[in-house]
């Protein structure tokens, strides 16, 4: 327990962002973790983003090693893990230099001088040590010897190696933080009471260095002051924090067993979307048949045959996989099976940046294929909501009986926010278009009047024995077909089918103003930034500037241009050279379409997107 | 009553109403056939049996039985049929291929759905030669084979399928000539009764683009003087008068008669598919006199779905969670007021 007596009164933040940074070997991912989740559950509104370097282990100290983690957090609504940091914790020399342009003068930083040796200097590629050249004269620098204060700590602690010793350090910090922001130390020891329960040594450890870093905040005069953030005013319920590939592989259990037939995951390692293999191939109890194939295209083909199968079949990828898999991809589209696609996008192209975040994927999810060969594609907007568009999905794939890509992106999946947790029960019903009977005179391509969904008749069903393949079909018997006309006619009911699903999806809905003088549009993983930088000028008394965000890109919402003509200036955003700009353009060719890009492997900054706005607005 | 008792079929009900286009005189009408006349001895139901194919006129396969049947994408047949065996193990599935199919383009998942041993049935059609692209040469082609995209002859040597099938692990390996029905329906059938997979190469003559490439070896007049179709258990003897044999020479296989130089039948060779070490059965495969035909390798193993399924039900048995909601509901959860 903490003692309470010599407390300061706190100062009350509305929201404070702070930002970890160490080697990667320094636990910087498990600090921001452990203090998101202790904000979480005394109330905050949080939003996180690791950002750790695309080698496992790179050299010690060096500056393409540095790993960090974000966390923001408040007592009004965060949309993102927020752009100028108020707090830098950095336990190395490299994670400074790497990290200081984050944050503005008069903030502050937190550092272990122990590691600011000659040798750390020197792989930090600094000349001067930045602690004595007066370079950080302009922040408030809070100068503490971690390192040795961890060690002296740990002293009288038996059974401990040096390595040990040294890698708890990560707790003295994560215990000086939680002193400044008036958070208890009760969360992160349950922690390690629960995953050291067979080391108690490491338990008294961690514990005993997060306390002596929290009193030692309490009593040492360099920290002047503490703050707090109250609770934010957050919809009543259940919450955990969930980042968005996990939200992604959890929205698909929910659909499997809401639908009731069982999930089948192909997939192939790839960078950032492994996460959600990661995570299904946890879930065998759930009967989740997760294969980890030999490559991309047998990831999808494997998908693709479990669909023939009768299972709700998906494949997780990224960029490069997605490109590989383009081919069989087609041929799902051709056959007219359910399949959910989910492309975790990053920066591209070719091998382009794994770890960072893009949307540069969208026209190849449009027409990356060859033929005509439309399919749904959708996105998720936030690291929770890829839940709702997972289950949505496979929603569609199963009612359509067709291939849906549904686009994530690195920022997303990687990052973490409150999830008012669903039960299945609250998830609406997924039909399917399963056959199980014998019916006279029946086709494997006799559709859904309504959708134009075919018929699911799968393998062991009695009496409804047919082929399927990648050669054009007749539109009755589904027998192979090289007839002119019939092509034609096969090739525009598969695209009405598609076009269909606009009856089934929500309306485009605007923020903020429903009418005025600029609409700002986004889709996907962006949702944060631009809503928060919108909700910001609005606040401000900028009362023409609307919102619209889209999930659903083919089809696109029925209420599209509706929407669009309330605006005189429409300007599209997004993190790329202007995809989704272009698929505007050419379905509204009579408005004008400003963009708003950024290629830089980052997602939008809030400054710079409020004074594009401001900019467009006067 | 035994409701789940064998339902008799007959060959008509295996083959569907699509016209056969294949070339007049092609194997391949000897293979549908014989699968036709194999599936009702199976002891399958119909509705269990999927094919699953790739590219190539091999390909063509499914579409002209009357089963489950998908016509996939160059090379990916294995990948797919590993799905549907995956989502439903009670299927009795077929993969379709050609020598393209199955080791150049898609050599990737030949070799690995080898490794991983699914209960799946794998029929390789090689005629040395790419038939519906009209007539490249293909990874079977000899070196010097002159095709047409290899006019003054093929420079790239050759893979032997059975080698490189047993390299990556296949547990049922076979070849047989495409003239030889007969023994083909009982192959099919011994490949369904294997648990685990099976992989036949049937030497499948292309008449228009490589006709006769087999013909040394599968002629009638030439085939039991140059072929050794082995049978487990029996001796390795071959031969219009049963007097040829293989024995051991050091590490190297010799073709010996018997009666000479003091040779009797005991010393001849005895064929043993279920022997687990492949170096024996490598050495069959690679004999070119006499080619050795049958099933060369029948070694019972795990297979992967027998893995998954002990496995699944061992972290169900050991699992707090039933439903999703138990796992969304778990750890480190909060509650806002």
């Amino acid at each position: 327990m903490i003692a309470e007596k010599n407390k300061i009164q706190p100062e009350v933040l509305e929201a404070v962002v702070i930002r970890f940074v160490g080697d990667s070997g320094d636990g910087m991912q498990l600090t921001g973790t452990q203090f998101s989740d202790t904000s979480a559950m005394i109330g905050n509104d949080v939003s996180t983003f690791p950002n750790y370097p695309s080698e496992i282990r790179a050299p010690q100290g060096s500056l393409y090693g540095v790993s960090g983690f974000q966390v923001h957090i408040g007592s009004v609504e965060i949309s993102t893990p927020g752009d100028d940091v108020d707090l830098l914790v950095a336990m190395n020399p490299a994670g400074l230099k790497t990290n200081l342009y984050a944050v503005k003068p008069g903030h502050t930083i937190i550092i272990d001088t122990d590691s600011f040796s000659k040798k750390n200097l020197e792989k930090a590629k600094y000349e001067t040590n930045p602690l004595e050249d007066g370079s950080l004269d302009n922040y408030r620098v809070i100068e503490v010897a971690i390192s040795s204060l961890t060690k002296e700590a740990l002293k009288d602690v038996e059974g401990l190696d040096n390595k040990t010793i040294t890698r708890s350090k990560n707790m003295f910090a994560l215990g000086i933080v939680y002193w400044m922001y008036d958070r208890s130390t009760d969360h992160t020891i349950d922690f390690f009471n629960k995953k050291f329960a067979s080391k108690p040594h490491l338990i008294e450890a961690n514990t005993k260095v997060l306390n002596t870093g929290f009193y030692f905040a309490e009593t040492l005069e360099l920290i002047p002051n503490s703050y707090t953030i109250s609770p934010a005013s957050m919809p009543a319920g259940t919450y955990r924090i969930i980042s968005g590939n996990t939200a992604t592989a959890w929205g698909f259990l929910a659909a499997a067993e809401k639908s009731g037939i069982e999930l089948f995951l192909g997939s192939y390692p790839i960078t950032p979307a492994t996460d959600i293999l990661h995570e299904l191939v946890k879930h065998k109890h759930f009967g989740v048949k997760a294969f980890q194939a030999e490559d991309e295209i047998a990831g999808i083909t494997s998908a693709i045959g479990a669909s023939f199968a009768g299972d709700l079949a998906i494949t997780t990828t990224s960029g490069p996989g997605l490109a590989l898999k383009s081919e069989a991809l087609g041929l799902a589209m051709m056959v007219e099976l359910p399949l959910v696609v989910v492309n975790v996008q990053r920066g591209g192209p070719s091998t382009g940046l794994p770890t960072k975040t893009e949307q540069s994927d969208l026209l190849q999810a449009m027409y990356g294929r060859n033929g005509e060969s439309p399919v749904i594609v959708m996105a998720a907007s936030t690291p929770s909501d890829c839940f709702k568009y997972a289950y949505e999905a496979a929603k569609l794939a199963l009612e359509h009986m067709t291939p849906v890509i549904l686009l994530t992106d690195g920022y997303i999946a990687n990052g973490s926010e409150p999830w008012l947790i669903k039960s299945v029960a609250e998830m609406p019903e997924i039909k399917n278009n399963r056959i199980n009977e014998v019916k006279e005179n029946w086709h494997p391509y006799d559709r859904d009047k309504e959708t134009l969904a075919r018929d699911w008749a799968v393998p062991g069903t009695f009496g409804l024995e047919h082929r399927i393949g990648g050669l054009e079909k007749d539109k009755i018997t589904g027998d192979v077909s090289h007839v002119p006309e019939n092509h034609e006619y096969m090739t525009k009911i598969r695209a009405e089918k598609i076009k269909r699903v606009e009856n089934y999806i929500p309306e485009l809905e605007t923020e903020f103003a429903k009418t005025g003088d600029l609409l700002v549009v986004g889709w996907g993983g962006t949702y944060g930034s631009l809503h928060s930088a919108v909700k910001q000028l609005n606040e401000k008394g900028y009362d023409k500037i609307g919102y619209a965000h889209f999930n659903y890109i083919n089809p696109l919402p029925k209420n599209t241009e509706a929407i669009l003509r309330q605006f005189k200036k429409i300007v599209v955003c997004e993190l790329n050279n202007g995809q989704f700009a272009s698929i505007l353009k050419m379905n509204f060719n009579k408005y004008d379409f400003l963009q708003f890009n950024k290629i830089q492997g980052l997602p939008f900054g809030n400054t710079e997107l409020t004074e594009k706005f401001k900019h467009l607005l006067s | 009553m035994e409701t789940t008792a064998k339902k008799e079929y007959t060959f008509k009900d295996f083959a569907s109403n699509q016209e056969v286009r294949w070339c007049p005189g092609c194997d391949d009408y000897v293979i549908l056939r014989s699968m036709q006349k194999a599936l009702p001895e199976m002891g399958v139901k119909k509705e269990d049996v999927v094919f699953i194919s790739g590219i190539g006129c091999s390909s063509r396969f499914p579409y002209y039985m009357d089963t489950y049947g998908m016509h996939g994408i160059h090379g990916r047949a294995p990948a797919i049929a590993s799905g549907v065996k995956l989502a439903n193990p009670d299927l009795s599935v077929w993969v379709v291929t050609g020598d393209g199919d199955s080791m150049a383009i898609g050599g990737n998942h030949f070799i690995h759905v080898l490794r991983r041993n699914i209960d799946l049935n794998i029929l390789l059609f090689n005629n040395e030669i790419y038939g519906l692209t009209k007539g490249q040469f293909s990874p079977t082609s000899l070196v010097r084979q002159k095709t047409k995209s290899s006019p003054y002859g093929n420079t790239q040597p050759p893979f032997q399928p059975g080698e490189l099938a047993i390299g990556a692990q296949a547990r049922f390996f076979a070849r047989i000539g495409g003239n030889t029905p007969k023994e083909m329906t009982q192959m099919f059938i011994d490949a369904e009764t294997f648990n685990g997979t099976s992989l036949i190469e049937i030497l499948q003559n292309c008449v228009i683009f490589n006709d006769g490439c087999f013909t040394q070896y599968t002629d009638k007049n030439v085939r039991e003087d140059q072929q050794l179709f082995v049978e487990d258990g029996e001796p390795m003897i071959f031969g219009k008068n049963k007097d040829k044999g293989l024995v051991l020479n050091g590490l190297k296989l010799e073709v010996v008669t018997i009666g000479e130089n003091g040779i009797t039948e005991q010393d001849i060779l005895v064929h043993n598919a279920g022997e687990q070490d492949p170096t024996l059965h490598q050495m069959l495969v690679r004999l070119e006199y006499p080619l050795v035909t049958g099933i060369i390798r029948r070694f019972q193993d795990v297979t992967l779905e027998e893995r998954e399924d002990a496995l699944t039900k061992e972290v169900m048995a050991n699992s707090k969670f039933t439903k999703t909601d138990d796992l969304f509901f778990s750890g480190e959860t909060y509650e806002v007021k």
